[in-house]
């Protein structure tokens, strides 16, 4: 009698446990979400998430052509951009007519616009692949950007479109003027777009997108069309861009034809690569780091663009996994207790080449002071030092630390792969006894 | 005489001024093992092109049960029941052997492209699957990735690909090519086990290979067919011994 009641017991509990395991990283994630604004209180980190929660969003759907279908996109802020004006126009409508549809419901407009656009555009694209298919978008990219200059009327010219978004119709004495309920709204929507994106990865047609990248040929003799998954591929991928757009255009409450043009793309490919296109949460991390970036580096310098584009480089050159596959390597040493073999030769890589990024740095800001910024005088503070960049000295120095810390990053970097080769070895050693 | 499952008529390729098939009138019966042979350059393989859709042919007609299929895309093809090899291990490299054969027998399923449910709740897909992984014996590999497995593996691989969809019509491009006298043995026993009761259409070099599989040859030189019927006919054929056995075989 005991047996049977424990035996009835024990099965719900076991499969929620079962539930937890599989889902508990998202619970995790939502705890994240909602506790974030508790610790960091700031006005200026709260925009600094919002814009976060809106680039992971946007990354996450360039991914899924880029590292899921194997389709380099040089165009997706066009779904972003017109799924932004779209939102803006719908609330702008939707506050002359008083209709009782509330402000959270608007990215889904932003998604069917992106949605819409993407089926239009996509049907032509996606019939190519490769080089074929990444100059379309170009081109697409560039026809839109070119004609939010003449359809004035829909992309408000250079001043852009305004809204207001506190005048939406209200849910719960929400009105979301203050930016924290425009982080929930935007939080809430990346954790949705998250998990939808995630799982749609283990659908059969998430597995024809993988074969699709790796073989796009042999795909055809299967009995599949790879126009079919890369066209359905196109559509989702516009889908939660137009959402990530839509997301924007209700933080700024004004959109504007940069939102299509070519540095937002640009920096969507960006944000997805140093990420890592690998794995899923390469993206995320992308979409984190060049956000911090892009706020945090705009303000030490103005040429922090310059930065940008040779961080890319290096990732590009030197870690093409990406963030997530630098980590990814890594996860198996933890476990594998072997982590702190490679810190000392990690260390001294770091200084190595930290020594040189200094020496580089200093010849950037020195040169940019000379030329574009030549009217301003040459005097110039760099790392809290007063400098002279008419004089030989600071460049002197900076190029000795570039050869200096170059010659020592090459000396500290055999080390270093040898170290992380050779705890990796160690690692399969151990799972596999 | 019941249609052929495939119907040759009066096929040519060009490329560009050079003719690589001058005139191919060929009929592969249905559930028959039929072996293509010739020298190298003779056009064998271009001749698998044109039948599943990687080519289209400069002039004739390619039927499919009575079906004029010519100039239709693989996709098609395959959806009708043709499916191929590759003479180079043609594969998806980077996924593990087990998503290489799902996919391959999700091709020829209508949810192919379904984005609404989670690929582990389709139980049929997964019994395949098994089932397929168990023929061409790689169930201990199953987590590896496709590009790490061994050459006679891979060539394992391509063939589970290959059948993966459960076509009726199986062409096979040198399936025992650059592999041990063992390794071909397993292949060719499981070349005989998958093709009972379907088409099997094959290239092979190794003529012992060809002469104990296939129920009829024919001999393709130079673009043209010189000579097909039973192995022990091709075997006495002296233009065929003249062309391409040599002495090897007399």
């Amino acid at each position: 009698m005991t047996e049977v009641v424990a035996t009835r017991a024990a099965v719900p509990v076991r499969s929620w446990l079962a539930a937890l395991r599989r889902h508990g990283l998202w619970l995790v994630a939502a705890l994240l979400f909602l506790g974030l604004p508790l610790v960091f209180r700031s006005g200026t980190t709260l925009t600094m998430m919002s814009l976060m929660g809106i680039m992971i969003v946007f990354a996450l759907s360039y991914n899924m052509l880029l590292g899921q279908t194997g389709l380099l996109s040089f165009g997706h802020a066009v779904y972003y951009g017109l799924g932004a004006f779209f939102v803006v126009h719908a609330m702008n409508a939707i506050i002359r007519a008083k209709l009782p549809i509330p402000l959270p419901a608007m990215p889904l407009i932003g998604g069917t616009a992106g949605l819409a656009f993407a089926v239009i555009f996509g049907s032509v694209s996606t019939r190519r692949g490769g080089t074929a298919f990444a100059m379309i978008s170009l081109g697409l990219a560039e026809l839109v950007e070119s004609s939010s200059l003449i359809l004035r009327g829909f992309f408000g010219g250079e001043e852009g479109v305004t809204t207001n978004r506190t005048r939406m119709f209200r849910l719960f004495d929400w009105n979301f003027g203050p930016q924290i309920q425009v982080y929930y709204l935007i939080a809430g929507w990346c954790l949705i777009s998250m998990i939808a994106i995630y799982a749609l990865t283990h659908t059969p047609f998430g597995r024809m997108c993988n074969a699709v990248r790796e073989n796009p040929e042999r795909i055809e003799f299967i009995g599949c069309s790879r126009t079919m998954v890369r066209f359905i591929a196109f559509c989702l991928a516009g889908f939660f861009a137009g959402i990530a757009g839509g997301l924007a255009a209700i933080n700024f409450e004004i959109v504007n034809a940069s939102y299509v043009g070519l540095q937002q793309s640009g920096i969507v490919l960006l944000a997805a690569y140093i990420g890592g296109i690998g794995h899923f949460i390469g993206p995320v991390l992308g979409a984190i780091l060049v956000t911090y970036l892009q706020i945090m580096l705009s303000d030490v310098t103005e040429i922090w663009q310059l930065y940008f584009g040779l961080m890319f480089i290096a990732v590009v050159m030197f870690a093409p996994g990406g963030l997530a596959g630098l980590l990814m390597i890594h996860v198996p040493l933890v476990r594998a207790r072997v982590l702190h073999l490679l810190m000392p030769p990690y260390a001294l890589l770091l200084a190595a080449s930290s020594i040189a990024g200094v020496g580089a740095i200093v010849i950037v800001e020195l040169a940019h002071r000379l030329t574009v910024k030549a009217t301003e005088g040459a005097g110039m503070r760099l790392f809290g030092i007063s400098l002279d960049a008419e004089s030989a000295w600071p460049w002197l120095v900076a190029v000795a630390l570039v050869a200096g810390g170059g010659l020592l990053t090459r000396a500290a970097w055999p080390p270093a792969t040898r170290a992380l080769s050779d705890a990796t070895a160690a690692a399969q050693g151990a799972e596999r006894s | 005489m019941s249609t052929p499952a495939i119907e040759l008529v009066g096929i040519h390729k060009n490329f560009g001024r050079t003719q690589i098939i001058r005139g191919v009138d060929l009929a592969f019966p249905r559930s028959e093992r039929h072996a293509i042979i010739g020298p190298n350059g003779a056009g064998k393989s271009t001749l698998f092109n044109l039948i599943s859709g990687r080519l289209k042919p400069s002039a004739g007609a390619i039927r499919l049960d009575g079906v004029d299929v010519t100039g239709a895309r693989p996709q098609e093809l395959n959806r009708r029941g043709l499916a191929r090899s590759f003479q180079i291990t043609n594969i998806f490299p980077r996924l593990s052997v087990w998503e290489n054969i799902r996919c391959a027998v999700l091709g020829s399923l209508p949810y192919k492209y379904a984005f609404w449910y989670g690929i582990e709740s389709l139980a049929a897909l997964k019994e395949r699957t098994v089932h397929i992984l168990h023929e061409i014996n790689l169930v201990g590999r199953r987590d590896t990735p496709a590009g790490v497995l061994t050459y006679a593996e891979q060539r394992a691989l391509e063939i589970g690909i290959t059948i993966a969809g459960g076509a009726g019509i199986i062409l096979l491009d040198e399936p025992t090519a650059g592999m041990s006298r063992r390794e071909a043995e397993h292949v060719v026993a499981l070349i005989r086990k998958i093709s009972a009761g379907r088409t099997l259409v094959i290239i092979e070099h190794d003529m012992g290979v060809v002469f104990d599989l296939a129920d009829r040859i024919s001999v393709l030189v130079y673009g043209q067919i010189i000579a097909s019927g039973a192995p022990a006919r091709i075997k006495a054929n002296a233009a065929v011994q003249q062309a391409y056995l040599g002495t090897a075989v007399a």
